[in-house]
């Protein structure tokens, strides 16, 4: 419900309501104390009380700690201030006004953008997506990533005004 | 051609020799696809054309001589007087900045080269490269080595393409193409290879086609679309997630950098399907790794919830969020993409451009040819294989299909994807039939044919060696060929090479006349008026008086103000009475017509002046009345029998002004409309005839000078006129008294 509030109030409110969903969508740490991915499985939760929830996301976190290298919880630390940025940017766009529209959006589609590039490299260097991309190596993927990067400020700069 | 397939004749071609083999064909076809398009340049000049260039020729001149902060913030008090236009933000800067760029480059090389000619010459250069793009993307779909270099080919010379790109025809399409096509390979191969490297240069030339083109949005939505196809196939894999999200996080935030773009990407309905597919591919992205994760009925459980709640607060807020007004609704011209009579009824400004009118069905013949029945079977053995990028060439060629069938400008963007599906077709054709034995390997064949296939010549020594239905099917294979060729070559040199600036007619004996009174009439603007002068005219000549005459005009074609346009039009369309005060206060000192009477030309303003009071109509519905320019039998007539409010309209009285003393007493005819004239021209008190040109096309009227004695014009002329006959009539007496 809190995402739909803030959709009626701001206009940048679609990506966000993406985005909030986003930081659930890949940053699989969320579960455990992440707020957001709590409007959407929260609703259904209420209504149809289907009481397998606590289940799942115990299941999730499990999952999570077995699974996921050392290297790779870096980056998820990576993804969760970056989701804290973005949380905090657009709550100051709602609180605040978006005056500098430029600011706010440049900042804003910064952290979103580097938030996929992230998940991307997360993606890319996992074990278990080799078969997914059969011409992209760790070291090439990293390349990438610093390239994209660096395009993707060099426009945030440059739009920053 | 001939060394080509000379060097694929000498003997079985090694792999670095076809690489070869492969790139000179490529050089070739690049040359072919310029040389089709300097018809223009043979036929007149040099010479820019049409509209629009002229608008995009004049920025490009105040680019290269004031430098590129200067034309950032540009504004041009010389537009749209008196309320200018802050040029600079409201273009596409693409077009210019190129050929800036190219400029300044030749100019370090020290080749010192006209801007001009780089304006000329820029369209069908880019035309090589896109020939070359379509290479590589068709090349990402299929295997045959054959089908990207016909695609080339086809590109090269396929007439939906040249109309838009022939040497002068400086708009932005003549790069957006080449943009457009090489943006899509970007695309595909960031889909195939998952790489984020390729995403980012896809996202580079997206920003690039932004800078370019309006029709950038085309993009926006069929990349988007093809990824949600793809969904809904059961196709998502991780390489769509990291290709597309890298485009869209990289593309938006390119897109955002031209001012005239600005905050459109989150503030339109237009962008949204490209943001949603965005937070959508999260989702998606989020729920294929929890599968990894859980497992069975709790996921299914999990991913409907999900699925279901997103989507709700998804579409909610979208709805919310348009009906609050923070998100635009959708723009005039993409209702009129669904609904043909939207723009004609809504938004006259927009229907009446003639490039904005659904295409007719020849049309589609005319400029694609034999690619058209090509094309239904490129797609379907496209649908035979249909990996991720086969599903991309469908998506669009559907949707292609059917914006070209709504608007006749969308053609354009329909080409390309007709031209890769259609050498696709054709090459799986001759690749089938061209075999010389099955027993032979593969590589060898794929080498001797490219040759004789790509150049549309005889191919048949090497391939026909042994069945007559071989030869029967490829022999008629290369005569369609042959014959598209000699289609493409007809139509360019015919229907695409004319600037619209020079006309050109045949005189009795063959030999061709150049009517060239557009620049006549400029030339004469800009040598005997005030450098400030204002000139009031249709939008259609707004760029031309300002590139070609260099004066200040009122509304010019870009249409961005409809209200100006209106009252230009009403202006056109009253009586002199109402006129005049409006062309007091807009200081206009001279009305430029066009007239197509005496010729027989049909563009005329006359033939555009429903449009003129339509478009008057939508702002002064009271005042401005299109029923009163119709008879009562509803005819549009200009002879005796046209309406009182026609007769009186300032356009029909400039364009018939004098216009009877061409002829014997009774004769005069209009030879566009085919109609016999009044005998009594009609009378001008408030304006005075300045020049017309030779063929009596334009004619130019200087607006009268308040009376000096404080009469009204009426009263004035009325005067002039009884002052000479009371002149004749004391001259009598006073021959009398001499004598």
């Amino acid at each position: 419900m809190a995402g739909k509030k803030n959709a009626r109030s701001e206009p940048a409110a679609a990506p966000a309501t993406t985005a909030t969903s986003t930081p659930s969508a890949k940053a699989p740490l969320t579960p455990t104390k992440n707020p957001i991915p709590i409007p959407t499985p929260a609703q259904p939760k209420a209504v149809a009380a289907q009481g397998g929830w606590a289940q799942v996301f115990q299941n999730l976190y499990d999952y999570y700690l077995s699974e996921t290298p050392q290297r790779t919880k870096l980056l998820d630390v990576f993804l969760l201030f970056l989701v804290l940025v973005g949380a905090l940017q657009f709550l100051y766009c709602i609180l605040a006004g978006n005056y500098p529209f430029n600011a706010f959006l440049s900042g804003f589609c910064g952290t979103v953008g580097q938030f996929v590039l992230t998940i991307s490299l997360r993606i890319q260097t996992t074990e278990a997506n080799k078969a997914d991309f059969p011409k992209v190596s760790p070291e090439r993927a990293f390349a990438d990533y610093v390239v994209c990067s660096l395009i993707l400020h060099f426009f945030c700069v440059n739009f920053i005004n | 051609m001939a060394v080509a397939q000379q060097n694929a004749l000498l003997g079985p071609p090694s792999q670095s020799s076809r690489t070869l083999l492969r790139v000179v064909i490529l050089l070739f076809i690049a040359g072919a696809a310029i040389a089709s398009r300097l018809f223009s340049v043979i036929r007149f000049e040099s010479i820019i054309h049409e509209f629009d260039p002229w608008f995009n020729f004049r920025a490009t001149k105040y680019l290269v001589a004031n430098g590129f902060y200067k034309f950032w913030d540009w504004f041009d008090d010389r537009t749209w007087h008196p309320l200018g236009r802050v040029t600079g933000g409201t273009l596409y800067p693409g077009l210019m900045v190129t050929s800036g760029v190219i400029y300044h480059i030749l100019q370090a090389l020290t080749i010192p080269i006209d801007i001009r000619n780089i304006c000329v010459l820029l369209a069908p250069a880019f035309s090589g490269l896109t020939a070359f793009a379509a290479y590589l993307l068709t090349n990402e779909m299929t295997t045959s080595p054959s089908a990207g270099l016909l695609a080339a080919a086809f590109m090269g010379i396929a007439p939906g393409y040249i109309s838009r790109s022939v040497a002068g025809s400086y708009d932005n399409e003549a790069i957006a193409i080449f943009l457009l096509v090489f943006t899509f390979y970007l695309w595909i191969k960031a889909l195939k290879l998952g790489s984020m490297l390729w995403g980012a240069l896809c996202a580079l030339f997206y920003g690039y086609m932004v800078a370019s083109w309006g029709g950038y949005a085309f993009i926006t939505c069929i990349l988007p679309l093809h990824a949600f196809v793809l969904i809904c196939m059961g196709r998502y894999s991780r390489r769509l997630y990291v290709s597309y999200t890298t485009w869209y996080a990289l593309g938006t935030l390119a897109s955002m950098q031209i001012p005239f773009v600005g905050f459109l990407p989150v503030k339109t309905s237009e962008h949204m399907p490209a943001l949603g597919i965005f937070g959508f591919l999260q989702l998606v992205g989020f729920i294929d790794y929890v599968r990894s994760a859980i497992s069975g009925r709790q996921f299914q459980a999990f991913l409907i919830t999900v699925l279901v709640a997103t989507f709700g607060i998804g579409l909610a807020g979208l709805v919310a969020l348009t009906s609050l007004g923070y998100i635009a609704p959708w723009g005039g011209r993409f209702y009129s993409l669904w609904d043909t009579g939207y723009a004609k009824v809504h938004i006259p400004i927009i229907a009446s451009v003639s490039e904005h009118q659904p295409t007719a069905w020849p049309a589609f013949f005319f400029d694609l040819n034999i690619l058209v029945w090509l094309l239904p079977a490129g797609i379907w053995l496209l649908y035979k294989e249909l990996r991720d990028e086969h599903v991309f060439v469908i998506t669009y060629a559907l949707c292609g299909s059917y914006f070209a069938g709504v608007m006749v400008r969308l053609m354009l963007t329909l080409t390309p994807i007709v031209c890769v599906a259609a050498a696709i077709a054709a090459s799986k054709l001759l690749d089938t039939y061209l075999v010389k034995s099955p027993s032979q390997t593969s590589t060898s064949e794929a080498g001797e044919k490219k040759a004789p296939k790509s150049a549309d010549k005889t191919a048949s020594p090497l391939g026909v060696s042994s069945m007559v239905s071989k030869l029967t099917i490829v022999g008629a294979m290369i005569v369609y060929l042959l014959m598209f060729v000699s289609h493409c070559t007809w139509v360019t040199s015919n229907a695409y090479s004319s600037p619209s600036v020079v006309l050109a007619s045949r005189m009795p004996d063959g030999s061709q006349h150049i009517i060239d009174d557009y620049r006549e009439a400029y030339q004469w603007l800009r040598q005997n008026t005030k450098e400030d002068a204002k000139i009031m005219s249709w939008w259609d000549y707004g760029y031309q008086i300002g590139g070609m005459a260099d004066r200040p005009t009122l509304v010019d074609n870009n249409t961005w103000n409809n209200t100006h346009i209106a009252t230009v039009g009403k202006a056109m369309s009253s009586r002199e009475e109402v006129s005049y005060p409006i062309m007091r206060q807009h200081e206009v000192d001279y009305v430029l017509i066009v007239f197509g009477g005496l010729l027989g030309y049909s563009g005329d303003d006359i033939n555009k002046f429903l449009w003129m009071v339509r478009i008057a109509e939508g702002i002064w519905p009271e005042e401005v009345k299109e029923r009163d320019f119709f008879t009562a039998r509803g005819e549009y007539r200009v002879d005796d029998g046209a309406t009182d409010t026609m007769k009186n309209s300032l356009m029909y009285k400039m364009s018939y002004h004098n216009y009877q003393s061409m002829f014997p007493p009774g004769k005069a005819a209009d030879r566009v409309r085919g109609v016999q004239l009044p005998s009594e021209g009609p009378v001008l008190n408030t304006i005075e005839e300045a020049y017309t040109t030779e063929n009596w096309i334009i004619r130019i009227y200087k607006v009268k000078d308040l009376d000096n004695v404080g009469r009204d014009h009426f009263s004035a002329a009325a005067f002039d006129r009884g002052q000479k006959k009371k002149a004749t009539k004391k001259r009598g007496p006073r021959v009398l008294r001499v004598d």
